[in-house]
């Protein structure tokens, strides 16, 4: 491990990307070159781009608070990885170089020569504040509270309540389903269609929202429903 | 035993973190348990006018950390519970004085001398909540029956999460029993739908607390104030004694649903 890191200015922050190797050299490295360059970081945004390593909550916390103690802002964290993408996304990091709310331009997902998994699966609550961006499908074993916001390239399946802000085919997909055992987001979008939920709330019952002629509808879910 | 350090938390203002932290710490030291409650909102420390300190502060947290003065010189003793102790909040500095690090240094070095630490947390999820939950081996949520303080709550609980503190417990403060029973308030099991964790106490509205909270006298403190009974029985749950809950809310229905969530241990 030799030499500065490679940092690059983008719009709102800086961008380092660490090299392979051992965590706790990398890190070493990542302050070092900090240290170094003096008040260049101060009160900087420092996005990371980590490729796959695998980091947890513990990890990027901890690295949050040395940086923190430089002035430097920990903003965001890039990786090909789900597991440290929902890491970082607890911590309340962004895990793309776009700002959050990404409705017409979808540059956040990667592109599709990129690898990743089909899909992911998450068995949590998804509180408030938590964001899940995957570029295919993604699964919720869990409850989806208001306040959270999933954003998936292809389906979006809930086996729970979906109270949540939920984007399926956000790269503009309009086969994209969105299903769940109860389906009452905050908002509802596939591709470019926008939806609220009604307010009547009779029994509840799994429904699959699609697009139908054109329309953005809801239906009862019967395994089928997508023929 | 080495001290349990618990924070108090809540994300929105206003729900009463401080008068839930001031009960708490005056309810486990009436049982004779050594008490340190800590305020944590460095710049807007109210926790010892709830508990009637204010004139006794010469040292507070900051000196602390900063090294001005020694740990023992800026912890308060109470004028009614001798086990009951207050470490102020410094009112003329902000939350960036002091560290994660600090916190949990400062909790180490009074560990041996306490049974509690309770830590006041601030409002917000920025610098000050990271300070306060920093050496939290127990976490409390605080919430009211009320959609935007559950909201506040739900994120609160995620970043608690994060943390690796979890899993937190819930306080249901300021339930008003009549409009529970109108439907005009969001019951319990409402609250415990969306949240889906454990409950340690369900607080009723009562006037008595604000008298108390003027006064500098915590509720906790008058056997008869219904809410100090709350406050009571949270802290007994803290011991690990099994106390059923009052039944707040009043009828059957909602009793039996809360009861059972609370079996369930709020895995929903």
């Amino acid at each position: 491990m030799t030499g500065p890191l490679p940092i690059k200015g983008v719009r709102d922050g800086l961008l380092v990307t660490l090299p392979d190797g051992a965590w706790h050299d990398v890190r070493a490295t990542l302050l070092a070159t900090i240290d170094a360059r003096g008040d260049f970081f101060r009160g900087a945004r420092l996005a990371l781009r980590m490729d796959d390593r695998a980091l947890g909550a513990a990890e990027l916390g901890s690295l949050r608070d040395l940086l923190a103690e430089r002035d430097t802002a920990l903003w965001a964290v890039l990786s090909s990885l789900p597991s440290t993408r929902a890491a970082a996304a607890d911590l309340g990091l962004q895990t793309t170089l776009t700002s959050s709310s990404s409705s017409e331009d979808d540059e956040g997902l990667p592109e599709s020569e990129e690898e990743f998994p089909q899909a992911v699966f998450l068995q949590r609550t998804l509180r408030s504040g938590q964001s899940v961006r995957h570029p295919g499908h993604v699964v919720v074993l869990g409850d989806v509270n208001p306040g959270a916001e999933i954003v998936a390239g292809g389906h979006v399946l809930v086996w729970g309540r979906l109270r949540g802000v939920v984007h399926a085919g956000a790269a503009g997909d309009a086969n994209a389903t969105v299903a769940a055992l109860d389906l009452a987001p905050t908002q509802l979008r596939i591709a470019g269609y926008i939806a609220v939920s009604p307010q009547k709330r009779g029994t509840v019952r799994p429904e699959v929202a699609l697009i139908r002629d054109g329309h953005l509808v809801a239906e009862p879910w019967e395994g089928d429903a997508r023929r | 035993m080495p001290a349990k350090v618990v924070t108090i938390t809540s994300g929105k203002g206003g729900v009463g973190k401080t008068t839930a932290t001031a009960n708490i710490g005056v309810a486990l030291a009436s049982a004779g348990a050594r008490v340190v409650c800590l305020d944590a909102d460095i710049g807007l420390r109210n926790l010892d006018v709830v508990m009637g300190l204010e004139n006794r502060i010469v040292y507070d947290l900051v000196d602390v950390v900063e090294g001005r003065c020694k740990l023992r010189q800026a912890l308060i003793k109470d004028k009614r519970l001798p086990e009951l102790h207050l470490i102020p909040a410094a009112q003329t500095r902000d939350k960036t004085a002091v560290s994660p690090k600090d916190m949990v240094r400062l909790a180490e070095e009074m560990r041996p001398e306490f049974d509690w630490i309770l830590i006041d947390s601030p409002a917000g999820i920025e610098r000050g909540f990271r300070n306060a939950v920093a050496p939290a081996d127990i976490v409390l949520i605080v919430t009211n029956p009320e959609v935007s303080a559950v909201r506040d709550a739900d994120r609160i609980i995620g970043l608690v999460e994060a943390e690796e503190k979890g899993p937190a417990k819930l306080i249901l403060n300021r339930v008003k029993p009549e409009m529970v029973r109108r439907g005009d308030m969001l019951a319990t099991a409402d609250v415990l739908e969306v949240l889906a964790i454990e409950l340690i106490g369900v607080v009723p509205e009562d006037d008595t607390v604000l008298v108390a909270s003027n006064h500098g006298s915590p509720a906790a403190l008058d056997g008869k104030s219904r809410a100090g009974r709350a406050f009571r029985d949270i802290a007994r749950r803290l011991n690990g004694e099994t106390v059923p809950f009052e039944d707040v809310e009043g009828g059957d229905g909602l009793f039996g649903r809360l009861a059972r969530m609370v079996r369930q241990g709020g895995q929903v």
